[in-house]
């Protein structure tokens, strides 16, 4: 993210932001609500209009490219090409009540990807093993706890084999005794694979486990970055140690 | 009663006549309402400035006019033009765009109603803008639509009886001609008009509530009828 800025009306979230994440890398952003972390997760998804600066993906610019000293918003076509390497998880799991656990999943991969219908329900089987609801397969989203419907919502989401993917608070709506499953689901997520991830959550010991990096915000600015153990334990910044005794 | 049922018999003929030139009516205006409503709905929300703009319009002109105006329109000023219409398409195009003009309404608002966070989740799944209302947006609304359309079609049911005026022998023409028979009670004619409206407009309703617990059942907002059974089965344990 270079530069990157944005606006609702007169309000500035986000003001001259930049930062990198390698690929493969995991990197939580924690920080109070409003300073600015689940926007950087909207905006990487396209689901906010960036007000400036640019975003990169894999150093494809993806929605609005330099061109010599000007701006230039980038063709729809084109912020879709690169749109498909991302995925994400929102906090209220968002399943699509019209289907199917099987058809939410496989919706995606075959009328986007092109994939046929065996191929991804044979895939959607694998990752409904992955997540545990199996046995869900042709259950409908409403019958499903809300537990169950995230780890859908995380089968669907790696069903169109992001690069990178973004968790946004993902067990923030589930009842406590179902945070767990999830994020278990999670762990194993970023165990056996390579998937580049940002995640904005407020379980602090979940981030410290699977992510390489925290970056802590506040008023849209990162003020501390540090490998989470340090973070955790030794924050530097006065505000960041408010901010993790308040909510630990 | 003997003069109901001997009025009844007399009229029976053409009171059926009526009532077909009505259903003809209502479903031919409900099918091209249908596809107006949907047509304009859709424009209404799709990201093209031109295409809400002139869904905007179209809709305000069909509403904003006066129905009666619109088929004396088609009836009488179209012929100048050396289009003339049988007075049946008439009233079957002029009903549906102005009921189709109300219907978009209700399209329009039942596809703002599905939450804002289903529309994300297709751009998350990078979907188009088409798919995402073929295969996310539209299944969900449908639901939330047939209440209003419903409505509507009521309305339309009662509101062939404009095609009367321009000539069209519909139920209200032959309940008329039955008031002015001398031999007729005016309650008679009157009476039998009502309940025949209302056994037609009864019918469509009727489907349409069908429609709408089938479309709110696959949304799994109803309990489905096997889960009710075991609930009850489980509270009288």
């Amino acid at each position: 993210m270079e530069d990157v800025a944005k606006r609702f009306g007169k309000n500035t979230v986000l003001d001259g932001l930049n930062f990198t994440v390698e690929r493969g890398e995991r990197v939580t952003l924690i920080g109070p609500s409003g300073s600015g972390k689940t926007t950087i997760l909207r905006l990487l998804m396209t689901l906010e209009e960036l007000s400036g600066g640019y975003i990169y993906v894999d150093g494809d610019p993806l929605t609005y490219a330099k061109r010599g000293n000007r701006r230039v918003k980038l063709p729809n076509k084109e912020v879709t090409r690169i749109r498909k390497r991302i995925g994400m998880v929102f906090q209220q799991f968002n399943l699509f009540p019209n289907m199917t656990v099987c058809e939410n999943i496989i919706e995606a991969p075959v009328h986007v990807l092109g994939q046929s219908k065996e191929e991804a329900r044979a895939k959607a089987v694998d990752l409904l093993d992955q997540v545990g609801l199996r046995d869900k397969i042709d259950a409908h989203p409403s019958s499903l706890s809300g537990g169950q419907q995230q780890r859908v919502a995380i089968a669907r989401a790696l069903a169109m084999e992001p690069e990178i993917l973004l968790l946004d608070e993902v067990t923030s709506a589930l009842d406590p005794e179902l945070v767990g499953d999830v994020l278990e689901v999670l762990r194993e997520v970023a165990r056996e694979t390579d998937i580049t991830m940002l995640l904005v959550t407020h379980e602090m010991q979940f981030a410290q486990d699977v992510s390489h990096r925290v970056l802590m915000f506040d008023e849209g600015r990162v003020i501390e970055e540090a490998k989470p153990e340090v973070m955790f334990n030794n924050p530097e910044h006065e505000r960041t140690k408010q901010f993790l005794q308040a909510i630990l | 009663m003997s003069d109901l049922f001997q009025a009844v018999t007399d009229y029976s003929p053409y009171l059926w006549e009526g009532v077909q030139v009505t259903l003809a009516l209502s479903g031919g205006g409900a099918v091209v309402a249908l596809v107006v409503a949907v047509t304009l709905g859709l424009c209404a929300i799709s990201p093209f400035v031109v295409l809400r703009v002139g869904s905007r319009v179209v809709v305000e002109f069909f509403r904003g006019t006066s129905l009666v105006v619109q088929l004396f329109f088609l009836f009488y000023v179209f012929p100048l033009f050396g289009i003339d219409l049988p007075g049946m398409w008439c009233g079957i195009i002029g009903l549906g765009l102005n009921y189709g003009a109300y219907g978009s309404e209700v399209v329009r608002g039942s596809l703002n109603a599905v939450a804002k966070v289903q529309w994300e989740s297709t751009t998350a799944l990078s979907m188009s803008w088409s798919m995402a209302v073929r295969r996310v947006i539209w299944p969900q609304a449908w639901g939330l639509m047939l209440p209003g359309l419903n409505n509507l079609m009521v309305m339309l049911v009662k509101g062939t009886a404009v095609a009367l005026l321009i000539g069209l022998h519909d139920l209200t023409y032959w309940v008329e001609v039955m008031r002015k028979d001398p031999e007729v009670g005016l309650w008679i004619a009157y009476g039998v008009g009502f309940l025949l409206y209302y056994l037609v407009a009864l019918g469509c309703s009727s489907g349409l509530r069908l429609l709408e617990r089938r479309a709110q059942r696959r949304l799994g907002l109803a309990p489905s009828k096997t889960r009710t059974t075991r609930a009850t089965a489980e509270a009288v344990a």
